[in-house]
This record gives structure tokens, C-alpha cells and sequence, in this order.
């Protein structure tokens, strides 16, 4: 009995940790971003705490309730996004920390979570009674129906991989933390994989609402979209759901497609033994966090800042049409490259 | 039909307008089935200011109605001003000096449409890139005037300062270094997929419709209309200049009257500016860059004439005409009248839109490079009881002619 509360107390305050962590990391990836954009684009750009201020400064304003909104969806829509958004990083290993909640949810649950901000987004956008707004949740409805089809057949090939290869639950994140998807295939089977990753790589931009599928938001279009009546507090909410989904996304790539850690392969090349303190190797889990943060940094980069310098906007009916028929020929026939690298 | 549509406000102010206008759509799902376009939010009355100033107060008032394009106000009044007062001997030099800093005006213009245009892309890369390039242009107009905007170089019978020899080079620096960096710009703008897909066919205006809508400069242009005051009624320096009105099928593009061409347009444009000021530069000759230096002179010069005269300067977007009285022993002007390019151009706006999708409207508003600020010369006031009158042609007309009746008397 009283084990079990310890650990419910440990388990209780890591989860704490992790959330404050995570909106911490959000919104310091933001800042990079943000910044890493700017020198693109010749400008100085924001000084990478700027989202930080953001976000202190929303929390400060006025939150306005539109006229002929409904106003109780209307607020609770941006703690709906914010709430799924850090309950997705409880599923998900931090760099050598394993999931708290791992072993009561898995990828499935990680996909439909997945679905929820930006379902509170639109229905926030369209509880908003804003004409804007209601455009902007339209789009945002119509892009979701498009890249979760490709974002589904990725997680349903790696899942059927996993399932042929690897002992335990083929859908739980610990299998592929445990065993790496690149070692279960071959070269034909990489191939697969390749093709995959360049799939969530298109979905994972359109996931963060980034350019140039930002059709949502469409600054010069719709004025902000679905967020055009929001301020304040919920203004805040969304703004750090964003920036915590962001991070969630890219971890849930970096847990499927690259678990590795660094401090084995350390161990094992130099030979040395990294100091450990009551039996918690220290030494190795900051050596990994920081690998874990740096491969975070690397997809980020390549995933969201280096496409949103390099592309301008699309219009939903070309951006739905990427998702339906290109993307998803990919993740397809990255699907049959991993089933016949199996098969042969 | 009228069950599935709605309507859909663009402005007063949004972010896609630069300046405060206002579009009602009529919207079917996201393409716009119907507009009404209601401008008159940015009228400030500046001709009645300048009615009541004297014609060099006016000058630097008529700069001032716009910040973009302040200077080509400024233009269009000059010559008016010298065709009513007609004795004002402009020298040779004064006019090259004119062309050249209108076509610095086109050149920065330009650039900063590019941007725009590509910033209502959401490819603020591109933004950021040709408002790098234009920044060299500002530089070479604060050399010249002194200023980054409202330049105050043009003056009845001349113009307000000399470009002397020694700033000649740096100017010629720059015009290279824009040939260089030309074709980066053109192969962006006009090669990159993505421009493409959102521009090649987006807000098309069939020629006939540009030549009914009476559409002027690169609007029109762009829609295989050979229309360019430059080429058409030359003036100044431009008579010793072999200038071509630059539409799109004679560089191998099409004629479509689309944002496509319209950018095609406005970059070759910017080309053949460079060659027009390189042209200048060289073949400017040397004498007074002024009739006369004596401002309390050229005041009594204004104040003895009598007549009216019509100034029209190919501005950037197009015909700006400006129409100017003076009467004789009067200071201020006794009429003046300004009608700025997008005044014909926002009636494309019309033909443009419909058909188009939401997320085409702020491109193809852009592509006439809409001037609000120019364009607001009618204000439709409220009556007292607060109702709204719609004035028609037929009001205009009858106002018209109780107006000119009142000035006989």
C-alpha cells in the first residue's frame, strides 16, 4: 500500500515536471524557429525569449467574448486543445525517459489525440460566429480530413512491422523505442521506411498549422482564420497548445523513426563508464536529453523552418489534393516496400 | 442559389488591404459568386485644402496625397500647373532630371509591389528579398532629394535640385547592381512553382473587358492593351526616348490579363526603367536645372496667369491625371482635380474577383496595386437624418451642371 502511493507521488510530480518542461521547451523551439526564420529572410528577427513574452503578455489582456458566439464553447475549446496537447506528451518518451502513461495508451490513442486541438480549434472557430472564423474552421476540417488519411497508413505500416518483428504490443511506443523500425528491414524495407518519413514530414507541417499549409490562420486571407476573435487568456492557451503540440508531433517522429540513444554507443566506442549517482546513471540521461533535444531541433528545422522560408501559401483545394493523392501514393508505396522487404 | 451563398466583409480594415477599403463578397463556399466594392473611407479633402493654398503650397500638398506614389502627384501638377500658366520655359536639363527620378519611382515602386504581392502569397521570404533590393533604390533617392519619401524635386518651370556630376557613379552603381540581381528576382517571381500555381490564371481581364473598364498602366497592359502615356503623348524628356509599352506577348508570355501577367508586367517594367535612367544619365545635357530661381517671381509669374491645364504622368499604376485652374490676380488655385490611376483601375476589381476563391481576393486586389489613399477623391456624405444616398450618373450630372452654373456667375 504505501509503495504504491510513493510511486503514484513519483509518477504524480514527473508528470508535473514533464508538462513544465515541455511548455518550456515549446515555446524555446518557437523562439529558434522564429529566430532561424529571420536570418532566412535577412531581417534580425525576435530575440529567441520573444514567445515567452507573448505568452505572459496574452495571459495579461482582455479576453473578449464575440457578440454571437457561443460563449461556452467558445472558451472551453482553447483548454481542450491545450489539456490533449500535454496529455499527448505523457504518452510519448522524452529522449531516456520512458512514458509515464505508457502503458495505458498507444500509438492509436496517440493518433486520435493527435486529432483533438485541431478539432478544438475549428469548433472554436466556428462557435466564434465570426464569418472569418467559420471560414478559417472549414479549411482547417477540410485539411485534417486530408493528411490524416497518409499520417494513418504511416502508423498503420510501422505498427504491421513491428507486429512481424518485434515480440510485445506492436502498437505501444516501448516497441519501437526498444527496437529501432530501422533494424527490422532491409534495404528494399528502408527504402519503405524512407518514403514513410518523407510522408509525416508533409503531414507534420500541416499538423503545426505551419506555412505554406497555414490555410487555416491565412493571415492575409482570412486575418488570423479561426483565431480571428480570439484574444487574451484563450488567445494564450492556443498559443502554448501550439507550441506544445509542435513539440509532441516531432517527439512522436523522433520515438518512431529515430529511438536511438547516445550514451550506449559511447559506452560501448570509448569504453568509459559514465558516473552514475544512487544507481540513476546521471550522466547518460543528459547526454541523451541533450541528443534527443538536438534531433528535435534537427526535424524542426528541416520539417517546419526551412519549408515555411521556402514556400508560399497554397490554396485548400491544391493542399487537400497534396495530401489526398501524392502523399498518400507515398506512404502507400512505402507501405508495400516495407511489406515486400518483409516478404522476401 | 440564394440558399447556399453568403456574404462574406473584406475591410474596412484587414490585413490584406493596405490601406482602408471596403469589399462585400457574395460568397458560394469559398468562391466569390458576386462583389460590391465601396470605397470613399479614405477621403481626406485634400483638393479642397489646396484650393485654398497658394500653387507652391499645393505642390507639396499634391506630394503628399500619397506616400507611395508621392512623387508622380507631384509630377502630374507641375505640368498641369505649366500648361495653365504657360510661361514657364522648362530647360533641357530639368526634364532629364523629371524622367529620372520618375523612373527611380517606378523602380521602388515596383520592387515594393513585388513584395507585397508576394507577402499576400504568405511567401514573406520573397518580401524580405525584394525590399532588400529596393532599399538600394531609397538610398539613390536620398542621395538625390535628400528624402526616402516625398522626394519635393519637381517645381513649376524646372525642378528643385541639380543632380550633380560627382552623384552620377553612385547612382550607376546601383542601376548595375540591379542588373545583376534582375534576373534572381525574375526567375523567383516568375519560375517558382508555387507563384505559379496561385497566379497563372488567377483574376484574369479579357483585353475587351480592360478596354471597357478603361483600365490604365500595367493593369491594362497586362492585359495585351498597348496604353502608356509615355508612348502615347510623351512629354518631357520621354519624346527623346524610344519607349515601348511593355505587354507580356511581346516578351513571350500571354496576354491573360492575370496576376501572372501583371507581375511579368511590372518586372519588365522595372528592366526597362533601368535602361530609361541609364539612357538619362548619359544623355543628359548641362545648363540650368531651373527657369527661374526667384520663388517670390514665380509666385507672380502664377498669380498673373489665366488658364487651365491638364498634367498626365504614366505613374507607376498607370495614367495620373491632374487638372488645375488658375485665375488671374488669385493666390490659391481656383480648381484643382486629381484622378489617380487605381480610380480606373478598381473597376477591374469587379470583372477580377468573380469566379475567383477567398483565398485569391487579397492577391488579385493586389495585382492592380491598389492606392487608396490616391484614389478617394468622392466622399458620399450622410445626410443629416443619417440615411444613405446612392448617387447615380444622372445626380452627377445635374450637380455638375449646377456648379458650373454657379462659377459663371
Amino acid at each position: 500500500m504505501n509503495e504504491e502511493i510513493i510511486k503514484l507521488g513519483f509518477a504524480l510530480i514527473y508528470g508535473i515536471a514533464t508538462i513544465l518542461a515541455v511548455i518550456f521547451l515549446g515555446l524555446l523551439y518557437k523562439g529558434i524557429d522564429r529566430k532561424l526564420a529571420a536570418r532566412f529572410q535577412s531581417r534580425v528577427g525576435p530575440p529567441i525569449r520573444q514567445p515567452f513574452r507573448d505568452v505572459s503578455k496574452l495571459f495579461m489582456k482582455e479576453t473578449i467574448t464575440p457578440e454571437n458566439s457561443v460563449s461556452w464553447i467558445f472558451h472551453s475549446m482553447p483548454l481542450i486543445a491545450f489539456a490533449t496537447a500535454l496529455l499527448i506528451i505523457l504518452y510519448l518518451p522524452i529522449g531516456p525517459f520512458a512514458p509515464i502513461l505508457g502503458e495505458y495508451g498507444d500509438l492509436i490513442l496517440i493518433v486520435y489525440l493527435l486529432a483533438i486541438p485541431s478539432l478544438a480549434i475549428a469548433v472554436g472557430g466556428f462557435s466564434s460566429g465570426s464569418p472569418v472564423a467559420t471560414i478559417g474552421a472549414q479549411r482547417e476540417m477540410v485539411l485534417m480530413m486530408s493528411y490524416e488519411f497518409p499520417l494513418a497508413i504511416v502508423v498503420l505500416s510501422l505498427a504491421w512491422l513491428a507486429n512481424i518483428n518485434a515480440t510485445g504490443n506492436a502498437f505501444a511506443l516501448g516497441t519501437f523505442t526498444a527496437n529501432p523500425v530501422w533494424e527490422m528491414v532491409g534495404i528494399v524495407g528502408a527504402m519503405g521506411l524512407v518514403l514513410l518519413l518523407a510522408s509525416i514530414f508533409v503531414v507534420l507541417t500541416s499538423e503545426l498549422s505551419k506555412l505554406p499549409f497555414d490555410i487555416p490562420e491565412a493571415e492575409t486571407e482570412l486575418a488570423g482564420g479561426v483565431f480571428a476573435e480570439y484574444s487574451g487568456r484563450d488567445m494564450a492557451m492556443f498559443y502554448l497548445a501550439d507550441a506544445v503540440k509542435s513539440f509532441a508531433m516531432v517527439t512522436l517522429v523522433v520515438a518512431l523513426f529515430f529511438p536511438y540513444n547516445l550514451s550506449p554507443w559511447i559506452i560501448s566506442q570509448f569504453g568509459v563508464e559514465l558516473p552514475a549517482i544512487m544507481g540513476i546513471p546521471i550522466a547518460a540521461y543528459v547526454i541523451d536529453l541533450l541528443f534527443f533535444l538536438f534531433k528535435v531541433f534537427i526535424i524542426m528545422f528541416f520539417a517546419v523552418t526551412f519549408v515555411r522560408v521556402s514556400l508560399a501559401r497554397l490554396k485548400i483545394d491544391k493542399a487537400s489534393y497534396i495530401y489526398l493523392v501524392p502523399t498518400t501514393i507515398i506512404a502507400i508505396m512505402g507501405m508495400v516496400f516495407i511489406y515486400m522487404g518483409s516478404a522476401l | 442559389m440564394a440558399d447556399t451563398t453568403y456574404t462574406f466583409p473584406i475591410g474596412p480594415v484587414h490585413p490584406a488591404l493596405k490601406e482602408p477599403t471596403m469589399f462585400k463578397f457574395v460568397m458560394d463556399g469559398e468562391v466569390v459568386v458576386d462583389v460590391d466594392v465601396q470605397p470613399g473611407i479614405n477621403h481626406r479633402g485634400i483638393e479642397f485644402i489646396g484650393m485654398r493654398r497658394n500653387v507652391l503650397q499645393t505642390l507639396h500638398l499634391a506630394e503628399r496625397i500619397c506616400g507611395i506614389c508621392s512623387i508622380v502627384h507631384q509630377y502630374a501638377f507641375t505640368l498641369a500647373t505649366e500648361r495653365a500658366a504657360q510661361v514657364f520655359e522648362v530647360p533641357e536639363r530639368a526634364q532629364y532630371i523629371r524622367i529620372i527620378m520618375a523612373e527611380l519611382e517606378r523602380l521602388h515602386s515596383h520592387l515594393l509591389w513585388a513584395g507585397v504581392a508576394a507577402h499576400e502569397l504568405g511567401f514573406d521570404t520573397l518580401l524580405h528579398l525584394s525590399w532588400k533590393i529596393r532599399e538600394d533604390v531609397q538610398d539613390v533617392l536620398e542621395i538625390i532629394s535628400g528624402n526616402r519619401v516625398n522626394y519635393a524635386m519637381y517645381y513649376p518651370g524646372g525642378v528643385r535640385r541639380d543632380i550633380p556630376p560627382e552623384k552620377i557613379p553612385r547612382i550607376k552603381k546601383v542601376l548595375d547592381h540591379y542588373k545583376e540581381n534582375f534576373q534572381m528576382l525574375a526567375d523567383t517571381f516568375l519560375g517558382d512553382p508555387v507563384i505559379k500555381h496561385r497566379t497563372v490564371g488567377v483574376g484574369t481581364l479579357s483585353k475587351k473587358d480592360a478596354i471597357a473598364t478603361s483600365t490604365v498602366g500595367p493593369t491594362t497592359r497586362a492585359s495585351g492593351v498597348m496604353k502608356d502615356v509615355r508612348f502615347d503623348q510623351p512629354y518631357d524628356a520621354y519624346a527623346d526616348i524610344d519607349i515601348k509599352p511593355v505587354i507580356p506577348s511581346n516578351y513571350g508570355f500571354e496576354d491573360a490579363g492575370d496576376v501572372y501577367a501583371n507581375i511579368v508586367v511590372r518586372l519588365i517594367e522595372v528592366a526597362q526603367s533601368i535602361e530609361i535612367i541609364e539612357y538619362a544619365l548619359d544623355n543628359m545635357p548641362s545648363g540650368p536645372y531651373r527657369a527661374e530661381m526667384n520663388v517670390n517671381k514665380v509666385l507672380m509669374m502664377l498669380r498673373k496667369a489665366d488658364g487651365e491645364g491638364f498634367g498626365i504622368h504614366e505613374a507607376p499604376r498607370g495614367e495620373m491625371c491632374h487638372y488645375v485652374r488658375l485665375k488671374e490676380n488669385q493666390d490659391n488655385l481656383d480648381a484643382w482635380k486629381v484622378r489617380a490611376s487605381t480610380y480606373n483601375n478598381i473597376l477591374a476589381w469587379q470583372k477580377k474577383l468573380i469566379g475567383q476563391q477567398i483565398a485569391d481576393v487579397s492577391i488579385v486586389a493586389a495585382s492592380i496595386d491598389p492606392c487608396i489613399g490616391c484614389m478617394d477623391r468622392v466622399a458620399v456624405v450622410d445626410s443629416r437624418t443619417g440615411k444613405e444616398k446612392i448617387m447615380t450618373d444622372v445626380d452627377f450630372h445635374r450637380l455638375s451642371v449646377e456648379k458650373t452654373k454657379r462659377l459663371r456667375k
